[in-house]
């Protein structure tokens, strides 16, 4: 690592030196960073009943589960929040990775009459900020189509986002035009190609998309929270909102909510670090 | 006479097959891309043109009324729209250098080490993000509490500073909302600049030993200049996402107190969905458009003449 060792430099104990102090350093900001997650964990496992004058020990006292029934007990469709939300997310993802990939490779390797014209109309559609269209969109869901409290209008808006198709016609404009062309002569058709040749050539990048898409819709709040009235329908994220408004006082089992919400995506994330951090820096760095 | 006549017809035949494979060609292109542009048309395309429509409209369920531009008027009228713009501003101009500037240098502390320790610190600065927003700012909230036995307030007592109404005082309220947003968004500034790091060639920093530089000095005049695409992609990307920031205001103050953390974005939901007026929350949005593409622009500008090599 040039930037730090000098040019021939031998002292082996400095180096030691060095990233003993700068492993101090970055402990103490990683463990800033972390707290609000062990304190969220933490106080989880508190007694529901310690209402009010909540107890701020960072070392459980006590060790219950009794927060997290309190939270499933507290409404009928607490469960059913989180499977609202499973649900949304899985079909989102799964409908984003088939139709990006399809959409990406037509605008990176197909040639057809308005290919520029489109693709410059997903970009200019990439840079709207959400604002302008929340009213619009509200208004067309929920007044014109009568949508409101139906998976339909969670789904729909976001069933294929001009950030995926963007992302994967980027990909697939790198791969070998040789190799589909290949198979072209050899008979197979556009759909067989993407399926049999573009996919498996390109699976990190779908998985990358598979894993911040299914993140970016676990955690979204917004368009749920617009177009959820009855509890039934709503998803974990607004539900937990809910609960929070409700009930201010009782923070253990709010805390057992969030910590709910959030530990599927943790699991993910120490299962599938590698794409999640890719997830990150695709379309930031440069060579 | 028969050699020409074949020939032609050899000519004629592949014309055919390479016009039928084209056709084919664009009518799986255009099956390809219709999902997604269905998608496109109805819920970006269209709600863009409704809401330039809508924002001169007092706007009814049963036939909206043309107004002109009543709507842009009342909202350059409002003082309440000029506080939210001067808030969003100067939560974004914090906030944005701060975090920037924290992560390049904690990606700089992280780069000495091995591979496995790298990522360890990469996915512990990372993992605020992918919890939901929505649960940690009820635990911010928390740690922000007023009370004397809040968590912050406990700690700051340590360091003799006197109580504060974290969330609640118009003075303290933008810089806990400022403090939290820096700490969330460390994780991903942090990975980007650390890839970037690493796609630095090595050999610029054995050009700078030669030339007897310190450590400080390959910082500032090797490393700091090479990742300034780096820095430009992240300054312009967490603009524009402070000037949409919404979620943290609404679930941590509601835009108060007295409106001191009432952001653009917050505003315009606000008129939208509190008060009812889609009209004016239309030109509202429009204006905040407007504002964010000449603010992108003129960033993307100015730091384009900025890179020197």
């Amino acid at each position: 690592m040039g930037l730090f060792r000098r040019y021939g430099e031998k002292e082996k104990y400095k180096e030691i030196i060095r990233n003993v102090i700068l492993a101090a350093v970055l402990i103490c900001l990683a463990v800033i960073t972390l707290f609000p997650i062990y304190y969220m964990i933490i106080s989880s496992f508190g007694a529901p009943t310690e209402a009010g004058g909540a107890s701020y020990s960072l070392i459980p006292k006590s060790f219950s589960l009794d927060s997290y029934k309190f939270f499933f007990d507290y409404s009928e469709y607490s469960l059913r929040w989180i499977l609202n939300s499973m649900l949304v997310a899985g079909v989102v993802t799964l409908c984003n990775v088939i139709f990006a990939s399809l959409a990406g490779y037509a605008f990176a390797k197909l040639r057809f009459p308005g290919c520029k014209f489109f693709f410059f109309l997903l970009l200019v559609a990439m840079m709207i900020p959400y604002q302008v269209t929340q009213v619009p969109l509200y208004i067309l869901v929920v007044n014109v189509l009568k949508l409101q409290d139906t998976y339909v209008a969670l789904i729909a808006p976001t069933l294929v986002t001009c950030y995926n198709v963007f992302l994967a016609k980027q990909f697939f404009t790198s791969l070998p035009t040789s190799v589909i062309e290949s198979a072209k002569i050899e008979g197979c058709s556009q759909p067989l190609i993407v399926w049999k040749i573009v996919m498996p050539l390109s699976k990190t990048i779908l998985a990358v998309m598979a894993i911040t898409t299914f993140l970016g819709e676990w955690n979204t709040f917004f368009w749920p929270f617009l177009v959820c009235n009855s509890e039934k329908m709503q998803t974990i994220q607004v539900g937990l909102k809910n609960f929070s408004f409700a009930n201010t006082t009782y923070f253990a089992p709010m805390m057992a909510g969030a910590t709910i919400s959030a530990l599927p995506m943790f699991i993910l994330f120490f299962s599938l670090q590698r794409y999640f951090l890719e997830g990150v820096t695709v379309g930031a760095v440069k060579g | 006479m028969a050699a020409f006549f074949y020939k032609d017809r050899g000519n004629n035949i592949m014309d055919n097959t390479r016009k039928k494979k084209m056709k084919k060609e664009t009518f799986w292109a255009y099956a390809f891309i219709l999902i997604p542009l269905c998608t496109f048309m109805v819920f970006t395309i269209y709600p863009v043109v409704s809401s330039i429509i809508t924002s001169f409209q007092d706007y009814k369920p049963l036939g909206s009324e043309w107004v002109g531009f009543a709507n842009y008027i009342s909202t350059f009228k409002s003082s309440l729209f000029y506080k939210a713009l001067k808030n969003t501003a100067v939560y974004t101009v914090i906030t944005v250098p701060i975090a920037i500037l924290m992560s390049f240098i904690v990606s700089v502390m992280i780069l000495p080490f091995r591979k496995g320790i790298q990522s360890f610190f990469k996915g512990a600065f990372y993992l605020p993000a992918i919890a939901s927003g929505v649960a940690m700012s009820f635990v911010w909230k928390w740690i922000y509490d007023p009370l004397p036995s809040g968590l912050l307030n406990s700690v700051v007592r340590f360091f003799g500073i006197e109580n504060q109404n974290w969330l609640g005082s118009s003075k303290t309220a933008m810089a806990s909302l400022i403090i939290m947003a820096v700490f969330a968004g460390l994780g991903q500034n942090i990975i980007i600049y650390i890839a970037a790091l690493l796609g630095i060639d090595p050999t610029y920093y054995e050009a700078a030993d030669i030339d007897g530089s310190t450590f400080l000095q390959k910082v500032r005049y090797v490393v700091w200049p090479l990742v300034k695409p780096t820095t430009i992609f992240l300054a312009i990307t967490s603009v524009i996402n402070g000037f949409q920031s919404f979620q943290t205001a609404y679930l941590m103050t509601g835009g108060g107190p007295d409106n001191a953390t009432t952001m653009a974005g917050l505003l315009i939901f606000n008129r939208a969905f509190k008060y009812f007026e889609y009209g004016e929350a239309c030109a509202q949005a429009l204006l905040l458009a407007v504002i964010i593409a000449i603010f992108a622009v003129f960033q993307f500008k100015l730091s384009a003449n900025d890179v020197e090599y």
